[in-house]
C-alpha cells in the first residue's frame, strides 16, 4: 500500500524517542491505564451520538446517521512550527482575496500573462455577475480552510484551498470540548492555545463586513440547505454558537430591497448571510432556475449593497485545482514575495508535456479532477489496480484539461489508539482562517483529519477518515 | 423567531404528546383484552378509531386482533401515527429547531428517539408489552422534564406548550367522541357491568382512573365522568384544562410580542365558555354535538395559529 514509503512521524523519531512537542503528552499517556483510555474513547463516541454530531453520506441507501470517528491522541504542533505555518497561510489568504478582487475588476494578472485567460474565461466557477461588484469591506472570502500536508519536520505543503464553503470547524470545536471534558488533567499539564473563541471571532468578523444598508447592530443569519445536508450539524452548531438565526431558502424573501426572514412577527431584514449553499443554488433568478435552496433576487440586493454574502459568490474559482497550480505565481504577483508555503508539485494535464509525463507515470501519481471535491473522481495510482489505471487513462485521454496530477506524498503520521497500542496513521491539517476588514485571524491548529486504515492516504470523512484534536502549544 | 421554528416547536410537541396518548390507548385496550376477552375485538376497533387510523389499519390487516393492533399502533412505519413514526417526527422537528432548544432538551429528545427506535425494532409480544409501554412513558417523561426544567419561559416555550395542549385537547375529545354513547344518561344501562368496564377504559385512556375515584369516591356515573373529562379544572387532560392552557400560552406570546391576534381571541372564548358552563347544560344541549363542536373549534384554533405566526407562509 501507499504508506509504506518512509514517512515522517510527528510523535516519534526514527530511534523511538519522542519529538519535543509530544514530550508532556507522552509522559501523561505512559502513566494512563490502557483500559481506562479505551473506555474514554467509547465515551467520546457516545457523547457525539447523544449530541447528534452525525451526518448522512450522499448516495448511501440506508442513510442512517454516521459518526466521524474521533481518535483521542491529539496532533501536536509546536509554537515555533505554527508561527511559520501561520505566516505562510496569512500570505496566501491575502493573495487569494487580492486575486479575486482583481479577476472581477481589472484582471491585471491576465493582462500580465501570468495565467492563461481560458482558465478564467471558460471556468464555470467564474461568475460574470460579479464583475465590477465591490463586496462590503472588499472581502471575498470571509472564511477559508487551507488544507496542509507535512512530509518532514519543516516541510509543509498546501494541498488545496477551500474558499467556497469550507467545513469541519464544528468538529474542531467539539473535538476540543470532548478532550477537555474527558482529560481535564492533561490540559493542566500541557499549555494548549485555545480554539473555543472561534464562534465569537466568526461573529465579529462577519459583523465587521456589514453592508451599507445596515442600520444598527448587524443581523447575521446562517443559510443552510436543510436537515438532509451532510453538514447540517455544523450549520446549526455555528448558528447556535454565534447567536445567529439558522435559515433556509423558504424562510427568506426580498422585501423592500432587503433580504428578509419570515419571523413570527413579520419579515425582518438580514445584514450578513453566512451561506452554506453553493453559488449555483443561491439565486434562481440569476443562477440555476430550479434551485429551491436560495432566494430569488438576492443577487440584486447584493449588488445594490443591501446584504453581505459570506463567502462572496464567485470565490469558488480559487478552489479550482487548475488555478491552484498557479498559486505560486498568484502569491508573488499580489504580494511581491515568494510564497512562504509551497504547493505540492503539480502537473497540469491541459499541457501536452505534462500530460505525457502523467500518462507514463499513472501508477505513481495522484490524479484529481480540476473541479472535484471530497476525494471523489480521483485516482491514487499506487493503490489502484491495473484495470482502474487503464480505465482512468481513457478518462484522461478524453478530457485532459479536466485533470491535474501530483506525486503521492509521503504524508506525515501521528499515532492513533488501536487494540495493539499506538499505531501511526497519515494525517493532514485544515486550519481555518477568518478574514474581515479588521484583519486576518487564523485559529491555532484546525482540524486534523486522519486516515484510519493502515497505510491509507485517504483522510476524507465521507470515505472513512477520522479526526483528531489539534494542539498548538502555547510557548 | 422564525415562523418555521415556531412551527417546528409546535409540531415537535404535538408528536411527543401523540406518542404518549397512543401508548395510553394501547395500555387501556390491552387491559380490556386481558380482563374481558369477549369485548377485546370491539375494544381494539374503537382504539383504532380513536387514534384516527381505523381505515389505514384495515388496508393492511383483515382482522382486528390484539397483536396486530398493538404492533400497528406502536411500530408500523406505514402508520403515520404509530409511536415510532411520531417519535421520529418529533426528533426531526427537534433537529430542525435545534438552535431554539437547550442542550438538555435536544439530548433528551434525541435519546428518546434512539432508545425507542431500538425497543420498537422487532415484533412486540404480549409479554413484552408492559415493559415497552413503560419505556415509552419514561422516555417521554424525560423529555418533558428537560423542557420544564431548562427552557426559558419565552415564546419558544409557549409555542411548545401550544403544541402539547392542542394535541392533548384533540386526543381527549376523540376518546369522548368514540365513547360518548357510554356517557349518555340512559335509564336502561345504568349500573350494568358493561358500562363499568367502558367507564374504566375511558379513565385509563387518560391515566386518570385512580385520580377520578379518589376525587369522586363512590360516585362513578356517566355524569361525573363526563364532567371530569370535559370541565374539570384540576384534571390535566380535560378539555377545559387544555383550552385554558392554550389561552394562557397565547396570552404570554401576545405580551411578549406586544399585540394579540385572532387565535388568542378564539382560544380565550373557548376557555371561558368551558369555565362557565356546567355538565347538565352540556348534556342537555347534546353531548355528542358538544364534543364534535369542540373538535372543530380546536382545529380552527390550530389552523389560525399556523397562519398568524407564519409557520409556512
Amino acid at each position: 500500500m501507499t504508506g509504506d514509503k518512509p514517512h515522517f512521524d510527528e510523535m516519534l523519531l526514527p530511534d523511538g524517542s519522542v519529538r519535543a512537542p509530544y514530550n508532556e503528552f507522552c509522559e501523561w499517556y505512559g502513566a494512563q491505564d490502557a483500559s481506562r483510555l479505551r473506555t474514554k474513547a467509547r465515551d467520546a463516541e457516545n457523547f457525539f451520538r447523544r449530541t447528534g454530531i452525525t451526518f448522512a453520506v450522499y448516495g448511501e441507501e440506508e442513510a442512517s446517521e454516521r459518526l466521524i470517528p474521533f481518535d483521542i491522541v491529539p496532533r501536536i504542533i509546536s509554537g515555533r512550527e505554527w508561527a511559520r505555518l501561520s505566516r505562510g497561510i496569512e500570505q496566501r489568504v491575502r493573495a487569494i482575496n487580492a486575486f479575486l478582487h482583481d479577476i472581477y475588476h481589472r484582471q491585471e494578472i491576465l493582462r500580465a500573462g501570468r495565467i492563461p485567460i481560458e482558465l478564467i474565461a471558460k471556468n464555470e466557477a467564474f461568475l460574470p455577475q460579479m464583475i465590477g461588484m465591490d463586496p462590503p469591506g472588499g472581502i471575498y472570502t470571509h472564511i477559508i480552510g487551507v488544507d496542509i500536508v507535512r512530509t518532514g519536520p519543516d516541510q509543509f505543503y498546501v494541498l488545496e484551498d477551500n474558499a467556497r464553503t469550507p467545513s469541519g470547524v464544528s468538529y474542531m470545536l467539539e473535538n476540543r470540548e470532548t478532550m477537555l471534558h474527558m482529560f481535564p488533567e492533561l490540559f493542566r499539564k500541557v499549555r494548549v492555545r485555545e480554539v473555543s473563541d472561534y464562534p465569537r471571532k466568526l461573529r465579529r468578523s462577519l459583523a465587521a463586513s456589514a453592508p451599507r444598508a445596515c442600520n444598527g447592530p448587524p443581523e447575521i443569519a446562517v443559510l443552510t440547505p436543510g436537515i438532509h445536508n451532510s453538514a447540517y450539524f455544523e450549520h446549526s452548531f455555528l448558528a447556535d454558537q454565534m447567536g445567529a438565526e439558522l435559515v433556509e431558502g423558504h424562510d427568506l424573501r426580498v422585501v423592500d430591497g432587503r433580504v428578509a426572514m419570515r419571523t413570527t412577527q413579520g419579515y425582518r431584514p438580514i445584514d450578513v448571510l453566512y451561506r452554506r449553499v453553493d453559488d449555483d443554488f443561491l439565486d434562481p433568478l440569476t443562477f440555476r432556475p430550479d434551485s429551491a435552496l436560495g432566494v430569488p433576487g438576492i443577487m440584486d440586493v447584493y449588488r445594490a449593497g443591501g446584504i453581505t454574502i459570506a463567502n462572496a459568490p464567485g470565490t469558488g474559482i480559487s478552489d479550482d485545482k487548475a488555478i491552484y497550480s498557479y498559486m505560486p505565481e498568484i502569491v508573488e504577483f499580489y504580494t511581491g514575495e515568494k510564497a512562504i508555503l509551497e504547493n505540492v508539485p503539480t502537473w497540469r494535464c491541459s499541457e501536452a508535456d505534462s500530460l505525457a509525463y502523467v500518462m507514463e507515470h499513472l501508477h505513481e501519481l495522484v490524479v484529481k479532477e480540476v473541479h472535484g471535491s471530497g476525494g471523489y473522481g480521483m485516482l491514487v495510482g499506487p493503490a489502484a489496480s491495473r484495470k482502474e489505471i487503464a480505465a482512468f487513462r481513457q478518462k484522461l485521454k478524453a478530457r485532459p484539461g479536466n485533470y491535474i496530477a501530483q506525486p503521492t506524498l509521503s504524508l506525515s503520521t501521528v499515532p492513533i489508539m488501536t487494540r495493539q497500542g499506538l499505531a501511526p496513521r497519515h494525517v493532514d491539517l485544515r486550519p481555518f482562517v477568518l478574514v474581515s476588514p479588521n484583519g486576518i485571524d487564523i485559529t491555532p491548529g484546525g482540524l486534523t483529519r486522519v486516515a484510519l486504515k493502515k497505510g491509507s492516504l485517504v483522510v476524507n470523512s465521507s470515505q472513512g477518515g477520522g479526526t483528531k484534536d489539534s494542539w498548538v502549544l502555547d510557548e | 423567531m422564525l415562523g418555521k421554528t415556531a412551527g417546528g416547536l409546535f409540531w415537535m410537541q404535538r408528536y411527543l404528546e401523540r406518542s404518549e396518548n397512543i401508548a395510553r390507548l394501547v395500555d387501556a385496550g390491552f387491559r380490556i383484552a386481558l380482563t374481558r376477552s369477549e369485548a377485546a375485538e370491539d375494544e381494539w376497533a374503537s382504539v383504532l378509531t380513536t387514534a384516527g387510523v381505523r381505515q389505514a389499519y384495515s388496508q393492511r390487516y383483515d382482522k382486528v386482533d390484539g397483536s396486530s393492533v398493538i404492533n400497528f399502533l406502536l411500530r408500523d412505519k406505514t402508520n403515520p401515527s404509530s409511536v415510532l413514526s411520531v417519535i421520529e417526527g418529533a426528533r426531526n422537528n427537534a433537529r430542525l429547531v435545534r438552535t431554539a432548544l437547550t442542550r438538555e432538551v435536544w439530548e433528551a429528545t434525541n435519546e428518546c428517539w434512539m432508545t425507542l427506535k431500538e425497543a420498537l425494532r422487532t415484533q412486540i409480544s404480549d409479554n413484552e408489552l408492559p415493559d415497552v409501554l413503560s419505556l415509552i412513558r419514561q422516555q417521554s417523561a424525560q423529555v418533558r422534564g428537560a423542557q420544564s426544567g431548562t427552557m426559558m419561559r419565552n415564546d419558544i416555550y409557549f409555542f411548545a406548550q401550544l403544541g402539547t395542549f392542542v394535541e392533548r385537547a384533540d386526543s381527549t375529545a376523540r376518546i369522548l367522541d368514540v365513547k360518548y354513547y357510554v356517557l349518555l344518561p340512559s335509564l336502561s344501562y345504568v349500573g350494568s357491568s358493561l358500562d363499568n368496564v367502558q367507564w374504566e377504559t375511558i379513565l385509563r385512556s387518560v391515566s386518570a382512573y385512580r385520580a377520578f375515584r379518589w376525587l369522586n369516591p363512590g360516585e362513578t356515573n356517566p355524569r361525573n365522568i363526563a364532567q371530569f373529562m370535559i370541565l374539570d379544572q384540576v384534571m390535566p387532560r380535560s378539555l377545559s384544562f387544555c383550552a385554558s392552557r392554550m389561552a394562557s400560552a397565547l396570552e404570554a406570546i401576545a405580551r411578549e410580542y406586544g399585540g394579540a391576534g385572532e387565535s388568542l381571541a378564539l382560544a380565550s372564548a373557548l376557555s371561558q365558555e368551558l369555565a362557565s358552563t356546567n355538565i347538565d347544560m352540556v348534556v342537555d344541549n347534546g353531548l355528542h354535538q358538544f364534543i364534535q363542536d369542540f373538535i372543530k373549534r380546536n382545529n380552527t384554533i390550530s389552523a389560525r395559529i399556523e397562519q398568524e405566526f407564519r409557520f409556512y407562509h
